[in-house]
């Protein structure tokens, strides 16, 4: 396979309020290609969104990115480190937005109400590339057709709160596409949405992928969506990364037991009616609070005590694409007390 | 899942059971305490109203004594160290004489006349609390009456104690203030309450009061009503009309708070819910509307409270409020109205200081109780 | 059509909320958020309200219950003394004995609990406010209570805050259940929770069913969660019903374009499984402003002539079947396989 445009190692980000510490992302690694989507999935609290806000070194305050690499492949070659980058220097607002794209959960508050959703366009264009006004606002009027806003000419000069929410989710799609950016990280990009109006924007997103070639995160707690959209999937549970490997493995050879149960107690329109689901026992621990050796372990149906309770498993690889953090598949640390 | 045995319980710590069952007013206090600039906020005005409830006992003179003779004497050095070194703080009688060229009183020591400064000594007589007839005071001198002796912060141009009047004018402008939020919030919680519960035309003609009412200028309003006030009023009257006047103005900003969350707790599902419990209305507002912005009203009223007292002091600092022989720091602070006054006795703005101090204190205090208010927020 | 059975039924509900606009607030339009909506709900039967936001699902959930009061119709409910009556009629005071034989469970299982109350006091108001038992025997029925949702007895003296969402959920479910209701109007019960949480709440659900014999009004969006609890679904589309079926029957062989259209459109949680999906032209139209004739047609791709200028309305097609679409007999419609 070609090489990744974006190659995370070892991601680490706390967050350390007067409580305590959090470790919303302990040891995140994967690797994102050109023209593939990515899916990250989990429940709340598993450090999905923090995973991309990390990547963007865009966290947070009293968050920081503590170890790891973020390797960006930059269109001429040179691979760069957002993590030893200046968060607010220019070079990562270069970055963001110039190379990797990005849209969230909630476009009311994402776009400003005070801009014409044109003139955010426009400077969101000429803030990477050096166009005329002119040439800015027919680029803008290019990119609201190509997001699918009827009558573009039109539209460029209203407000966001004049649209409804699928219309201000294209906006912020083609906010993120402004500058032609290779990567595109997308958060939730429909959970606020309705399903027909989900269906349009997953839609989208695949075609302008297609025809840019672009690289896609794609973070959901949605498995359907996952299913439909990604290539390949790193499932989180608590800041872990407790399995990743191609859509297809992970659907239907999953290793993880936290992945075999997540599938199993989703509802499905496939199911027969009234038919009772399986679960998983007991609730997500907050994330203050979460349990010592692997974060599943309370609510695993394999969990081997004396292990599982001891040490945080380490990732184990199937093959070339599949690895899993589990016990089950890798021995014990030997150092272990 | 069939059964609890399924279910995640698990082992509860004392603390966290202690989180788990903490009541609202427990949260709160918890995060108030992590927030130490409102703590000193919340120490200081404490300190400055046990003040005002022990004004005469920290008086050290008739706060009313004048005398010509003790005119614009500055604040006095106190000497803490006696000859032999021992702790006994003591300072020098003043001798008075009259510069000849400028015909301006200056006070010079006397070291032939050494007085010892006394803690709890006599003075004059006053009633402690409204109720026990005591002479005690904090401080006092060994020999002769402190008025002839001790200046610790100067005197005015009258020859009055600044130190003395400036501990009553804390207690009338700090009670001011309470009382004219009482009244307020009194407005407020019933005007603001109406105009959320019942909403409609009833809603429309109280927030349109409140626009108009909020429209207008303070300070031409005030002159005007203070203005209307008989001038042969005691002392009191005028007190007590001053503050329904600042209140007039105040209850506005309470009934807004009021009205808001009113709205907003209608709109919460736990509302609905009790609603469709069979719940009564009565029974709704007091055990559930009521409960839940309480704190929010007290955050409100500790930062309405500076507001009144700088009202207060504004006024009576225009000779629109209270009037000599009323003390308040307001009243102080007109005495250093003029350029001449002072030219010769730059001490009397002294006042400023306890009212700069309380205001900060207040509005620390009042930040720090609304973030801590809503644990849940 | 309604038998002994029947515990509410609803017939041409109408809700619609005025547009005021000026200094003179002047009714200048209506939302016609509920629009003639007609159904029945079987004892031990739940009937899901399906469709996507602004079709009037949670208004006309919110009517049945009086939470707020219908521009029209009649909401009949069967009185645990067979005694039918029409709730849409009743003044506030004639309502309160009836309240507690319909109670409801909320979406938002952080605002839906009051957090200056103990769990105790929560689940017991209910029985508070209608007088029922003292203190110990509230006591002992909130305990039980917390039995069936299979929560601990001691977390009684808690705060809502020390719960997670699906814990409060069942704090929820429990306070609902605390009169031993006939009919539960659930709005979204488990939209606000995480997957893994959602499967236990949904059994929970299905289980107390089936132990007590509860009727629920099923409101939702998500069509995968809907088919795991209904026995029938009615979809809504801008304030009107556009099909009401067996569960089965309507994921198998939907009869309605909207409804092919709203199954097409849910992800399937298999990769294998990515088909072709119909996706919808436009938005869901503004319930101020609805498309004359059928309002879906902007939207439908079988759309003919007819359905720009007639209204349809919704007819019965077979046993237990309605559509309001003109070409019902024409089209042959997909649904999902499984």
């Amino acid at each position: 396979m070609a090489e990744p445009i974006l190659s995370v190692r070892g991601l680490e980000t706390y967050f350390r309020p007067d409580e305590g510490i959090v470790r919303a992302v302990d040891g995140a690694s994967f690797d994102l290609y050109p023209g593939r989507t990515l899916g990250i999935v989990g429940e709340s609290g598993c450090g999905k969104s923090v995973t991309a806000r990390s990547i963007l070194r865009i966290v947070e305050r009293p968050g920081k990115v503590e170890r790891g690499e973020v390797l960006l492949r930059r269109s001429d070659g040179r691979v760069v480190d957002l993590v030893t980058i200046d968060a607010q220097g220019a070079g990562m607002r270069d970055i963001r937005g110039g190379e990797i794209g990005y849209v969230f959960q909630e476009p009311m508050s994402s776009l400003s109400s005070f801009h014409t959703i044109g003139n955010q366009v426009i400077e969101a264009i000429r803030l990477h590339r050096a166009v005329s006004a002119k040439d800015a606002r027919a680029r803008a009027i290019e990119l609201l057709q190509l997001v699918g806003i009827p009558r573009p000419e039109q539209r460029i000069d209203s407000y966001s709160f004049e649209l409804s929410g699928g219309l201000r989710q294209r906006v912020m799609i083609a906010l993120a596409l402004a500058a032609e950016p290779r990567i595109l990280i997308a958060d939730e990009p429909t959970t606020a949405l309705d399903v027909t109006t989900q269906a349009q924007i997953l839609e989208l997103i695949r075609k302008i992928q297609a025809e840019r070639n672009l690289a896609v995160i794609l973070i959901t707690h949605d498995m359907g969506v996952i299913a439909e959209m990604a290539d390949a999937v790193s499932v989180m549970y608590l800041g872990k990364v407790v399995e990743s490997g191609p859509v297809d493995t992970i659907f239907h050879a999953p290793r993880h037991p936290y992945t075999q149960a997540l599938l199993r107690s989703i509802p499905s329109v496939l199911a027969e009616p009234r038919s009772r689901l399986a679960t998983i026992a007991g609730g997500i621990q907050h994330p203050y609070a979460r349990p010592p050796g692997c974060p599943f372990h309370p609510r695993c149906q394999s969990f081997m005590p004396g292990v599982c309770d001891r040490n945080a498993p380490p990732v184990t690889k199937l093959d070339a694409e599949h690895e899993v953090r589990c016990f089950l598949y890798g021995a014990p640390a030997r150092s272990a007390t | 899942m069939s059964g609890p045995a399924q279910l995640s319980v698990p082992l509860v710590t004392v603390a966290e059971e202690k989180i788990a069952a903490a009541t609202q007013l427990q949260l709160t206090w918890w995060r108030f305490r992590k927030h130490k600039v409102a703590v000193a906020g919340g120490v200081i005005v404490i300190l400055f109203y046990l003040a005002a409830v022990f004004a005469d006992f920290l008086a050290v003179t008739p706060p009313h004594a004048t005398d010509a003779a003790r005119s614009y004497i500055p604040p006095q050095a106190v000497h803490w160290f006696d000859d032999d070194g021992s702790f006994k703080p003591y300072v020098y009688a003043l001798k008075g004489r009259r510069d000849m060229r400028t015909f301006k009183l200056i006070y010079v020591p006397d070291p032939a006349d050494k007085r010892y400064v006394v803690w709890f000594a006599e003075g004059y007589a006053y009633e402690l609390l409204g109720a026990f007839e005591t002479k005690r005071h904090i401080l006092g001198l060994d020999r002769g009456v402190p008025e002839d002796a001790l200046f610790l912060l100067g005197t005015d141009q009258l020859g009055r104690d600044v130190w003395s009047r400036l501990m009553l004018a804390t207690r009338t402008s700090l009670t001011i203030g309470l009382i004219g939020v009482a009244l307020s919030l009194f407005l407020g919680v019933l005007l603001g309450g109406i105009s959320g519960l019942y909403g409609g035309a009833i809603d429309t003609v109280i927030q349109r009061v409140i626009e108009i009412l909020r429209s207008i200028p303070t300070i031409p309003l005030w002159m005007g009503l203070a203005a209307a006030l008989p001038a042969d009023w005691s002392v009191t009257q005028v007190y007590i009309s001053i503050t329904v006047i600042i209140s007039l103005i105040g209850w506005t900003e309470l009934a807004r708070v009021v009205r808001g969350r009113f709205l907003a707790l209608r709109e919460e599902e736990f509302i609905t819910a009790a609603e469709l419990a069979g719940a009564s209305q009565l029974r709704i507002i007091f055990r559930h509307m009521v409960p839940s912005f309480l704190s929010h009203i007290i955050a409100a009223i500790s930062l309405a409270l500076p507001a009144m007292i700088i009202s207060e002091t504004t006024l009576s600092f225009l000779g629109l409020g209270l009037r000599p022989p009323a003390i308040s720091w307001g009243v102080l602070l007109q005495d250093g109205q003029n350029i001449q006054a002072l030219a010769h006795a730059p001490w009397l703005l002294f006042v400023a200081v306890p009212v700069i101090v309380v205001i900060l204190a207040f509005n620390f205090l009042g930040d720090g109780l609304r973030d801590a208010a809503d644990p849940y927020g | 059509m309604t038998t002994e059975q029947t515990v509410l039924s609803v017939e041409g509900l109408k809700k619609y909320f005025p547009i005021r606009r000026g200094l003179l607030r002047r009714v200048v339009g209506q939302v016609k958020a509920v629009d003639d909506v007609s159904f029945t709900i079987d004892r031990g039967e739940t009937l899901s309200l399906v469709g996507e936001s602004g079709c009037g699902k949670t208004t006309t959930s919110r009517c049945i219950l009086r939470a707020i009061q219908p521009t029209a119709g009649a909401i009949q409910f069967r009185t645990d003394q067979n005694r039918e009556v029409d709730v849409a009629g009743l003044t506030r005071t004639e309502l309160r004995p009836l309240r507690r034989q319909m109670q409801m469970i909320f979406q938002d299982p952080y605002s839906s609990l009051n957090p200056r109350m103990t769990i105790a006091d929560i689940i017991g108001e209910p029985l508070l406010v209608n007088g029922m038992g003292n203190l110990a025997a509230r006591r002992n029925r909130v305990a039980e209570l917390l039995d069936v949702v299979q929560l601990p007895r001691a977390y009684m003296n808690r705060f809502p805050h020390a719960f997670s969402g699906g814990q409060r959920q069942r704090i929820g479910i429990a306070r609902a259940l605390a009169l031993n209701p006939a009919l539960i109007v659930a709005d979204e019960p488990v939209s606000a929770l995480d997957v893994s949480v959602q499967a236990q709440i949904i059994n929970l659900m299905l289980e107390l069913q089936d132990r007590l014999r509860l009727s629920y009004l099923f409101v939702a969006h998500d069509l995968s969660v809907v088919k795991h609890v209904s026995h029938r679904v009615a979809v809504m589309y801008v304030g009107k019903m556009v099909e009401v079926a067996s569960t089965s029957t309507l994921f198998r062989a939907p009869r309605h374009p909207y409804t092919e259209a709203l199954l097409s459109a849910v992800p399937v949680p298999d990769p294998r499984q990515r088909a072709k999906r119909i996706v919808l032209e436009g938005e869901v139209a503004d319930p101020s402003r609805v498309p004359p004739g059928c309002a879906f047609h902007p939207r439908c791709r079988y759309a003919v002539e007819r359905c720009r200028v007639e209204t349809p309305t919704l007819e019965q097609i077979a046993p237990n079947r309605w559509v309001s679409c003109h070409r019902v007999r024409e089209l042959t419609l997909q649904g999902v396989v499984s």
